[in-house]
């Protein structure tokens, strides 16, 4: 009973060994912060890469893909039709987006994947990361009569906000093409007035050098000057005239009206589009009604470059920032049909890859093994979305241990924090040691509270660590904010992340072993100190001073 | 004077202190007997043993050779956790130095050998009634208003009072102090001294008191002067 009761007053009186404690806390505090911070952003990484692999990819060596997706589905479904939950083919191919920014061309780098509109979405995530509301319920390549969101629909809270997107769709084409128009009559209505000019002052020296123009043609260029429609007519029996617009768009001498057709839609990923700026605002080269050109090569030997005008019709954002400034999306039929990989024999597509959705609970490794033993591995590549990740998520697992281990060291450092401490108190009370030992306690009894002592510090130390860690974890976004408000320093840049808060996960296992590591650290540091007090001999011990 | 059996023999006890290749003999073979409910005074001078004699004799440490008998029973030999026990239940002792444990006030200073003898379970039991026994103590020692300060709100006086209440809550067969008055001015310490021989003579109390004060040692029922590690003839 002494024991606990000196324990207690101990820890009451001596507050010199809560500072020794201080950094027991600090160090649980952080080990919770990083591993939740880190959890967080792992979890978020698995559920993006996830989101966009499926669970199982089944894919060809060559660019020019496998024939015939429906045969080589039926022999997957043969091999391991009982995990499959669903499946669908997908075209990719390097490519060349390019689109008009301000009269400039701007050209990237892009993956084209065909997908098969119906089945793609419930294979991957890739439904969810749309920005329209009806896409993201069933995704549809037909250009939509506005209503996307303008705010990030995957945020819970507040998001990158896109002003941009409020007038994207049919109401944008609508008003570019309504523009295009205006500016070129604008252009014409000028060239025609420059002509007309040109034409007045040579109207003398003209007998002399150039041949005479006919009085009507003459009265038809004044004529233009005031008249749009008369300029419109003028311009057009004017063929050598160079056309902007005309030449942006060879699409348009085709009988088409772009103010209420469309081309082929495509889905670009929202980083090929758009920039975040220093605010959090995300600011768009091109939006949902635009029309883009994408430069793709054939699928014959060797590959030619085909090019064809698309409209978007929505934007990909899965927040990885690797695919969202790289994929494109397109339906799979037409990029079958363009790239010439429809077989005009048999009439048979081919396509790249299988994307394979598993049922729950199906093992992923198992089920690629099985596949792996159907399908020869020289024509095909069948991999988890983890195989096809590895290395990222290696890398990240990696990083997780090594600055536990650091910040495990920081604890240790605590403890010797504790020893030094616990020795001091042990000198000092070794008169109180001889008082006990006369009283008859026993050497495990002295060493028992100082083993206890140290329990119980460590248990302070950790369940203070507990709660500064998790307060820190819950608050972490305000704290940012706070940080970055005082230092004028950004801490976490979401034009960087694409994540706009920092995400964050508390595994109750976790936490355990951190803080039983703590407490059994904190408790092993008193062992000497307690070994110590409990050999004091009780003659000298009750001598001291 | 007619006293009952001897309650603790001590025969040929032997002890000595090694520093460096130095060695120093305190005790050379000390013969002492205490009857129960005698109250012996140990007294000579600075280094002549007598503290060493009362360590030994308290179990605090262990003599080179010789007997130490409590009853009828060698008790210097024991292991380690039976001396432990024997020195929480049958050896009260009092130091110069009050030796009280400046985390705990009066009553749980009391209250500490009973608490190193029962574990946190019978403690919970037994409480109470070693909560009633203590206070009576201090009470009967005129602390009963003080059973809550700390010993530094204190004087000496209470502090041995103090002392003497805890070597005595146990109920132990014998009292073994070491200079109780040490630290005291006269008054203070004749108190004290009171406190004893009332002990001793209500209660039949066997004492054992060390002192190097011929004064105080008077008091005593049997005087035993030690001298060069030797007991001296009377």
């Amino acid at each position: 009973m002494y024991k606990l009761l000196l324990c207690w007053r101990y820890l009451r009186t001596r507050w010199i060994a809560l500072a020794s404690v201080v950094s027991v806390t600090l160090g649980v505090a952080t080990m919770i912060v990083v591993n939740a911070v880190m959890a967080g952003f792992s979890h978020e990484m698995q559920t993006r890469i996830h989101g966009i692999l499926s669970d199982i990819v089944f894919e060809a060596h060559s660019l020019s893909g496998f024939q015939d997706p429906v045969w080589h589905m039926e022999e997957i479904r043969r091999a391991a039709g009982d995990d499959i939950a669903g499946m669908t083919p997908t075209v990719a191919v390097p490519a060349m987006l390019s689109f008009q920014v301000r009269g400039q061309w701007i050209t990237r780098q892009i993956m084209f994947i065909g997908i098969d509109e119906t089945t793609h979405a419930y294979v991957s995530d890739f439904g969810r990361y749309l920005q329209h509301p009806g896409n993201r319920e069933r995704l549809s390549f037909a250009l939509r009569e506005g209503g996307y969101d303008t705010v990030d629909s995957q945020s819970d809270g507040p998001g990158p906000t896109r002003p941009a997107l409020e007038g994207a769709g049919w109401p944008h084409r609508r008003m570019r093409v309504e523009r295009e128009r205006v500016w070129r009559e604008k252009l014409e209505a000028d060239r025609a007035k420059a002509a007309a000019d040109q034409a007045a002052e040579g109207v003398q020296p003209a007998s002399a050098v150039g041949p005479v123009r006919p009085v009507d043609q003459q009265v038809d260029a004044v004529l233009a000057a005031t008249s749009q429609s008369a300029a419109a007519a003028v311009a057009s029996d004017q063929p050598k005239a160079p056309d902007p617009f005309k030449a942006a768009r060879p699409d348009e001498g085709r009988a088409m009206d772009p103010a209420k057709e469309q081309f082929t839609g495509i889905v670009p990923g929202i980083g090929l589009a758009s920039f975040r700026d220093s605010t959090g605002v995300d600011r768009f080269l091109v939006l949902p009604g635009d029309d883009v050109k994408v430069t793709f090569p054939t699928a014959g030997t060797p590959p030619k470059a085909v090019s064809d005008t698309f409209t978007v019709v929505d934007f990909y954002e899965s927040k990885m920032s690797e695919y969202d400034s790289n994929f494109v999306f397109v339906p799979i039929a037409q990029l079958q049909r363009m790239r010439g990989m429809i077989d005009p024999q048999s009439g048979l597509a081919s396509v790249n890859s299988i994307q394979i959705k598993l049922k729950d609970g199906a093992d992923l490794d198992v089920v690629r093994d099985r596949l792996r033993k159907v399908f020869p591995a020289d024509m095909y590549a069948v991999s988890t979305w983890r195989d096809k990740q590895g290395p990222l998520l290696s890398a990240v697992e990696m990083e997780m241990s090594v600055l536990n281990i650091l910040l495990f060291l920081i604890i240790a450092v605590a403890g010797f924090g504790i020893l030094a401490i616990f020795f001091m108190i042990v000198v000092e009370k070794t008169r109180d040691i001889g008082i006990l030992k006369s009283l008859g306690a026993g050497s495990t009894g002295i060493a028992g509270i100082f083993l206890g002592y140290g329990l119980f510090l460590g248990l302070v130390g950790a369940g203070a660590g507990l709660g500064l860690g998790l307060a820190i974890v819950w608050n972490i976004n305000s704290i940012r904010a706070g940080v970055e408000w005082c230092t004028g320093q950004r801490v976490f840049d979401p034009s960087i992340y694409y994540f706009f808060k920092i995400p964050t996960i508390i595994e109750p296992f976790t936490i355990f072993w951190i803080i039983a590591g703590a407490v059994a650290i904190a408790v092993a540091s008193s062992v000497l100190p307690a070994l110590r007090a409990a050999r004091l001999h009780p003659v000298e011990a009750l001598r001291h001073d | 004077m007619i006293k009952a059996s001897s309650l603790l023999r001590v025969r040929d006890l032997r002890k000595s202190y090694r520093s460096g290749d130095h060695r120093l003999e305190v005790l050379r073979g000390v013969d002492f007997d205490l009857a129960t409910g005698e109250f012996v005074a140990v007294v000579g001078q600075s280094g002549s043993g007598k503290s060493t004699l009362l360590h030994l004799m308290g179990l605090l440490d262990a003599a080179d050779s010789g007997e130490i008998e409590l009853g009828e029973m060698r008790i210097d030999r024991l292991p380690s956790a039976r001396r432990d026990r024997l020195r929480n239940s049958a050896i009260g002792m009092v130091f110069q130095a009050y030796h009280l444990l400046p985390e705990l006030d009066a009553l749980e200073n009391v209250l500490a050998p009973l608490m190193v003898r029962h574990g946190v379970i019978e403690w919970l039991r037994v409480r109470r009634e070693a909560r009633a026994r203590a206070a009576e103590l201090l009470a009967r020692f005129g602390l009963g208003g003080r059973l809550h300060h700390k010993p530094r709100q204190l004087s000496g006086g209470e502090m041995q009072r103090v002392a003497i209440a805890r070597a005595l809550v146990t109920q132990p067969r014998v009292l073994l102090a070491d200079e109780p008055t040490g630290n005291l001015d006269e008054a203070t310490g004749g108190e004290i001294l009171d406190t004893l021989c009332e002990l001793n003579r209500a209660d039949g109390l066997s004492i054992v008191l060390v002192t190097h004060d011929a004064a105080i040692a008077r008091r005593a029922d049997r005087i035993v002067r030690l001298a060069a590690g030797r007991v001296e003839a009377a």
